[in-house]
């Protein structure tokens, strides 16, 4: 067996797993599925690609930073598109999602940020066609780092900066007050307000995490793969499979469950044949959960 | 009397409109004291003081804190006000550790006085700093208690409000309880209290209001109280006849 599946998976993982910690954030703080999460992906990615662009008419074509594929443009619109999809989360939050959140019915959240997905997905084929775009034409050469393994300079330092996030989110959420208040909501909404907790500002926060990391998430995939309109949502199950896998809530969780998700399917490829990729995720959630119904990190309540 | 610290007056309050629970309660608690609210199940004790909290719409009246009107303030502007509350259940966070609990309720603090504060806390309760790193769902019920005093104590309140902070316990931990918050009397925090458990609330209480269908219907000295003839007629009436054929209750 040829151990590329490895490099494959983790960097799947990594893009899954960066999207699950918005919808492990999303359920446990706000306590709903968000099914427009994958098109947060994909309009961070068109979002970063557009400032790409405008940087580009602005101060003309800029070299890459060698060995990668890309300069410090994208790395600049991809601060902005994190930001930008961000803000994109609390509009939709403001306009949509708190306002039916206001008369309790978590169902009808569920089935709004469905209608939320499709609306956006269907402005960004409007607006970008459903032809496929890429950040860069150029081909990278994978260089063999040895066990028959290949591995480009992206995805090096992509693998990295995944790194660095999960671990910055971990610290904000364990070490701070902000995330100590996350925490807090999550656990006893009611109790969070007496304590002093500002409900509004930590949904706020917690929306704005979700937003940037599906934003890095999509460029990710934009960089390595190919930017879609459908990009997104077709990352919807294997995050939702990724933060049940890791336990609701647990930002650790949500990245672990993404790389085991992540190298399962880059195995089954491998071993089974592409058609089974979906499946064995699948399988792999369903086993877990039979052992271990909270998930990994996952804690039953009370 | 020395200077009022809360006061409620003329409160109407309830979850939905149109169906009060609470309807025309007044109390008022001094500097220092412990107020005890007792009253029959169903007389709206937890609803007045989840309202004086802000966490039950009120229709109409004021609350006065030291001098400002605090009515309807969102609940979690409340410490930053000056009252601290403890509720009757879930009042801790239970998959975070002890020290995690009392960390997060110091947001109005200076992050610098944090570690001090929290470490005052622990000389208050010792019992408490064995457990610092324990998930605080693991605490036996009187800890818990504890846990949920230290943490409203933990931002300096004016006044500290307890929704029968006795409930659920076993006797060994409801006598802990009650000798606890006669300790915090004495350390000068104002405490308003609502209990069932009418004898040993009225043995630590300096003053007692007694609520019937969500009105004051007698307020009297605490020690007194057990013995007023309108307040056994109100409420206390066959609870203490049953407790007087027993042994001492």
């Amino acid at each position: 067996m040829n151990l590329q599946f490895v490099v494959d998976g983790l960097l799947t993982g990594s893009m899954i797993g960066l999207g699950a910690i918005g919808v492990t954030l999303t359920y446990s703080i706000l306590r709903f599925s968000n099914f427009a999460h994958g098109d947060f992906m994909a309009w961070g990615t068109y979002a970063t690609l557009a400032v790409v662009s405008a940087i580009g008419a602005v101060v003309g074509k800029v070299a890459p930073i060698a060995p990668l594929s890309f300069g410090w443009p994208l790395i600049a619109a991809l601060i902005i598109g994190m930001a930008l999809t961000g803000l994109l989360a609390l509009l939709l939050d403001l306009v949509l999602f708190a306002r039916l959140r206001a008369k309790g019915q978590a169902i009808i959240v569920v089935m709004a940020s469905f209608g939320a997905s499709m609306a956006l997905r269907s402005l960004l084929e409007f607006t970008f066609t459903s032809r496929p775009t890429y950040f860069s034409r150029a081909i990278q050469i994978a260089m063999p780092v040895g066990f028959g393994i290949r591995i480009t300079p992206d995805q090096i330092a992509l693998l990295l900066l995944t790194a660095v996030l999960v671990l910055g989110v971990h610290l904000l959420m364990t070490r701070t007050q902000t995330g100590r208040s996350m925490q807090a909501l999550s656990q006893n909404a009611a109790l969070a307000r007496i304590v002093g907790i500002d409900v509004a500002k930590v949904v706020r926060v917690t929306w704005l995490i979700g937003g940037a990391l599906a934003c890095v998430a999509g460029v990710m995939i934009g960089i390595l793969i190919q930017i879609r309109p459908f990009m997104g949502f077709d990352m919807l199950l294997p995050m939702f499979a990724a933060a049940i896998l890791g336990g609701i809530g647990s930002v650790p969780g949500a990245v672990l469950g993404g790389l085991i998700i992540g190298l399962a399917e880059a195995g089954a490829v491998q071993l089974i044949g592409a058609e089974w990729r979906a499946a064995v995720s699948f399988i792999i959630l369903m086993a877990v959960l039979f052992v271990r119904p909270v998930g990994i990190f996952g804690v039953r309540e009370r | 009397m020395s200077q009022i610290v809360l006061d409620v007056r003329d409160l109407e309050a309830g979850y939905e409109p149109g169906v009060p629970i609470v309807r025309g309660a007044s109390i008022t608690v001094s500097k220092g004291e412990i107020v005890v609210v007792l009253g029959p199940n169903g007389a709206g004790k937890s609803s007045l003081i989840k309202a004086i909290a802000g966490l039950v719409p009120i229709t109409s009246g004021t609350v006065t804190l030291d001098g400002k009107d605090i009515t309807s303030a969102p609940a979690h502007t409340m410490v930053r006000l000056g009252l601290a509350f403890v509720p009757q259940t879930e009042n801790i966070f239970p998959l975070m550790s002890v020290e995690d609990n009392l960390k997060v309720a110091c947001g109005i603090l200076r992050p610098r006085e944090t570690p001090a504060r929290i470490e005052e806390m622990y000389a208050a309760f010792p019992d408490l700093v064995r457990q610092r790193r324990t998930v605080a769902g693991n605490l036996s019920g009187g800890q818990r208690q504890m846990l949920a005093v230290a943490r409203a104590l933990i931002v300096h309140p004016k006044v500290l409000v307890l929704d029968e902070p006795s409930a659920g316990l076993s006797p060994k931990f409801v006598a802990m309880v009650f000798e606890m918050l006669a300790g915090i009397r004495k350390s000068g925090v104002t405490i308003l209290l609502v209990e069932q458990n009418a004898k040993a609330a009225l043995a630590i209480g300096d003053r007692a209001y007694v609520l019937v269908e969500g009105k004051d219907r007698h307020e009297g000295v605490a020690s007194e109280l057990w013995n007023d003839p309108v307040v056994a007629e109100l409420y206390l009436g066959q609870r203490r006849k049953a407790s007087e054929k027993g042994s001492a209750a």
